[in-house]
């Protein structure tokens, strides 16, 4: 219970000013398109030179606690994630917010990330020693059959047919082999200079998303004067609160398996929301409902992308290993005061450690009720004309790609992508499959690189990949996972007509 | 008329050749950016942060230097771009590790040598050392290369990637020993190839110093040698040298980091450069954050970096050429 007895620090007039600062600013912060938790928390770092250690890692905690969750605004209203942590949001809250309801979507989507965050900080506080040989028990045969699982998850996300979901996400996973590849160093489809780095995910996520929604805002401002205002319903927190409460299954889904996925260096937080989505998608009694502005997608995707802020720290803080960039920037911070995180970072700096994983606590509840004032000021924004909208999103995208690391050559990336997704749209494909794939793509092919040079000096491709329990257990729900996607295609064939699924169409588009 | 052209033109031209003196002398009349090839959070966009801290201070530049990341293909794009892209004005810096870009530049591939940059001063230099799991059974490099020995190829120990510091010790080990050991390349770099050497997926790895020290702090990992000339009394006093335990291995994998301009930056500006950064990474307030993270520092000066990147160049072609 040492938490309780440190809790006291996090009040001190000084700790809570910082603390709410770290909130508020990393709400605004996560809210902007392209900068992510890792950008956001790496601006912070030379603020925290000048105060003591544990106020420096307060205000860190506090904003990529608020960062995470910020990034769902951004997503829910304009159908930009603000990281791909909030890629599954836009699936359900953006849809949610052009029926009118973005209040209530952002009402669902800081409450979820409330409940989900604080069971992560809590598993963070009670189970780090047992979570650490988790955290240790991914080596590269295990990542690669999670990368293959995530695969799985590109056909049935958010498409209107299998077979057009798994051609994005090849896509994607093509988009992914641009540039110098990790291992080898080898070229690979460099036909411009911009492209030398790869297609970075940030710009890429900015352009598929952002720019189509550019285009289609562009088309209908011409044709209509009324351009349909979306109109923003008010939307009473407390019916959020039960809402919330009734979605049982997906709050509970959502926060599982984002404090397990946060868990595993290097994977976690970018597709804990996704894998969840599809997970609470494949549970949940009204699965068709998904996508259409379902509350369930929301609450389980909002959830489980808050609940990964905890245990993601979990290897930085006992092993000394950051398990993302942004433990990695945190670990900085920590270097920097001359603090060695390890097992004995509790014993030895207890006033750090201890206010540090408190101010995480409180965080959390702050951003909840920071986010549910944001979401009352959600009318606003909905009520500007579609024109001016166009034009502000659009100067956001070019922001968002060019800050990354202050290069053109991401904002050309993001434009060609932004316009190819446009038409790709018309089609019936979507990005998230895409995005899914381009983040995969590279977790699948060096986990799969490694593992077979050290299988090659060892045991030999055969017995690395396919033995031992928890890569028996991967492999069963990767196939697991794609019986079940073929069983509800059949089953979806079977009872459709053809009137059915010219309907869905048309409700999709 | 033309006369009067000419005329203007050479006036132009003249103001132009003394605005630019001016500038010389004046510089720097605002904030610099420098770059660093690797992610943020990486131990060399942490050590860049902290010597460039007090870049502002009067009897320093006067002008603060941002960080901006570049990272990409173990540092390729960075460079890339720095060499070929990156104003050669002065208000643009680069981040070098000695020798990740001149082995790259051997291996090829890539728009940059280490003729495409002026170096202007050295700050820190990390050597690589041999780390396993703490409970390994492996005491001593001689452990370690009698294993190799029985199991041609079959000792897996991991690094940070090709063509960086960690590869060029591995290779030495291998000459130097004469055996074939199993490279582990990792794609998260220093921090990834020490998660699998904790985990246990490799028998051993070669990492920095300094993440090392920390992981061994942990109580994670021993530290069997060090690949460089002597041992680092500061952090590893009982760590010995590879050379002591009966390996021919010199200090070519020492990662060296520090501050470097594009060709073709004017002189003038080189030479203040040159002159005003080391006494920089020798403010108190830099070393302190410096020793407080467990980052090594030597500090060079532009002359010595220029006969480093030279020697480097020799040993890494020679290295290489068997490749």
């Amino acid at each position: 219970m040492d938490f309780l007895f440190y809790m006291g620090d996090v009040f001190t007039p000084i700790n809570f000013g910082l603390l709410l600062l770290g909130t508020i600013g990393g709400l605004i912060l996560g809210a902007t398109p392209g900068l992510s938790p890792t950008m956001a928390v790496a601006l912070l770092i030379p603020f925290t030179f000048q105060l003591e250690p544990q106020q420096g890692l307060i205000l860190l905690g506090a904003a990529y606690t608020s960062t995470v969750a910020g990034g769902a605004v951004s997503a829910i209203l304009l159908k930009i994630p603000g990281a791909p942590a909030n890629i599954a949001t836009t699936l359900d809250g953006h849809t949610m917010a052009t029926k009118g309801e973005g209040a209530k979507a952002l009402q669902l989507s800081f409450l979820a990330s409330a409940v989900g965050g604080l069971f992560g900080v809590f598993l963070l506080i009670f189970l780090t020693p047992v979570l650490a040989q988790w955290a240790l028990a991914f080596g590269p045969s295990h990542l690669f059959w999670l990368a293959i699982l995530g695969v799985t998850v590109i056909g049935t996300l958010d498409s209107s047919s299998v077979v057009k979901g798994l051609l994005s996400g090849c896509i994607g996973l093509w988009l992914a082999t641009i540039g110098f590849d990790d291992i080898m160093g080898a070229q690979r489809f460099i036909f411009h200079p911009s492209v030398s780095g790869g297609i970075n995910v940030i710009p890429a996520l900015i352009g598929l998303f952002a720019i189509p929604q550019v285009i289609t805002m562009f088309t209908k401002g011409r044709s209509s004067d009324d351009a349909e205002v979306i109109s923003v319903k008010r939307h009473p927190i407390r019916l959020a609160f039960l809402e919330v409460i009734k979605r049982k299954t997906a709050l509970t889904i959502g926060t599982l398996t984002g404090s397990i996925i946060g868990l595993i260096p290097g994977v976690g937080g970018q597709i804990a929301g996704l894998v969840a989505y599809d997970q609470s998608k494949k549970f949940s009694k009204e699965s068709d409902k998904f996508g259409t502005g379902h509350s369930e997608g929301i609450i389980a995707a909002e959830s489980a992308n808050n609940a990964m802020v905890g245990p993601s720290l979990v290897p930085l803080l006992t092993l000394s290993i950051p398990g993302s960039p942004t433990a990695a920037v945190l670990l900085g911070g920590l270097l920097i005061h001359g603090i060695f995180p390890g097992p004995d970072l509790f014993m030895n700096y207890p006033q750090v450690a201890w206010t540090f994983i408190d101010s995480m606590l409180i965080g959390q509840i702050l951003m909840c009720v920071f986010g549910l004032y944001i979401a009352g000021l959600a009318a606003s924004v909905a009520r500007v004309p579609h024109a001016v909208m166009a034009a502000v999103v659009l100067g956001l995208a070019v922001f968002g790609s060019y800050s990354v690391q202050n290069s053109m050559g991401d904002v050309y990336v993001m434009a060609t992508l932004g316009m190819a997704m446009y038409f790709l749209e018309r089609f019936g494909f979507s990005a998230a499959p895409l995005v899914l794939g381009l983040i995969l793509g590279p977790i699948a092919e060096a986990n799969f690189i490694q593992g077979s040079m050290i299988a090659n000096a060892t045991v030999g491709a055969g017995t690395y990949f396919f033995t031992g329990w928890l890569n028996w257990f991967l492999i069963l729900i990767v196939l697991a996972s794609i019986s079940y996607s073929i069983w509800m295609e059949i089953a979806a064939r079977r009872y459709t007509t053809k009137d059915d699924a010219v309907a869905k169409e048309e409700a999709l588009s | 008329m033309k006369k009067w052209i000419i005329g203007a033109a050479l006036a132009l031209a003249a103001m132009a050749g003394s605005a630019q003196a001016d500038g010389h002398e004046a510089y720097p009349e605002r904030p610099i950016l420098m770059m660093v090839s690797y992610g943020a959070g990486g131990a060399t966009d942490f050590q860049a942060r902290i010597v460039t801290m007090t870049a502002g201070n009067e009897d320093a530049l006067g002008m603060p230097i941002a960080i901006v990341n570049r990272p990409g293909a173990g540092g390729r794009v960075g460079w890339n771009w720095f060499a070929s892209e990156a104003e050669a004005d002065g208000y643009t810096l680069g981040a070098y590790n000695i020798p990740h870009f001149i082995a790259q530049s051997i291996e090829g591939g890539v728009s940059y040598s280490a003729d495409s940059f002026e170096p202007i001063a050295n700050w820190g230099a990390d050597p690589a050392v041999f780390v396993v799991g703490a409970d390994s059974e492996f005491n001593s490099m001689e452990d370690v290369v009698n294993y190799a020995k029985e199991n041609p190829g079959g000792l897996t120990f991991s690094g940070a990637g090709l063509f960086v510091g960690h590869h060029i010790a591995a290779l030495q080990l291998e000459k130097a020993a004469g055996v074939k050991l199993a490279y582990i390349p990792n794609n998260k770099g220093g921090a990834g190839a020490m998660r699998a050497v904790i985990a246990g997926e490799v028998l051993g790895g070669v990492n920095n110093l300094s993440d090392a020290y920390r992981a061994r702090e942990a109580g994670n990992v021993k530290i069997l040698g060090v690949f460089d000339l002597e041992r680092n009394e500061e952090f590893l006093p009982d760590v010995p040298t590879m050379k002591e335990q009966g390996f021919d291995i010199d200090n070519a994998s020492v990662n060296f980091r520090g501050v470097m301009v594009p060709k073709g930056t004017p002189q003038p500006i080189i030479d203040k450069l040159a002159a005003t950064v080391p006494t920089m990474f020798e403010n108190g307030r830099v070393q302190k954050r410096m020793a407080a993270g467990g980052s090594p520092m030597n500090i060079m000066t532009r002359d010595e970096v220029l006969e480093m990147w030279a020697a480097r160049q020799a040993t890494l072609e020679d290295l290489l050429a068997g490749l």
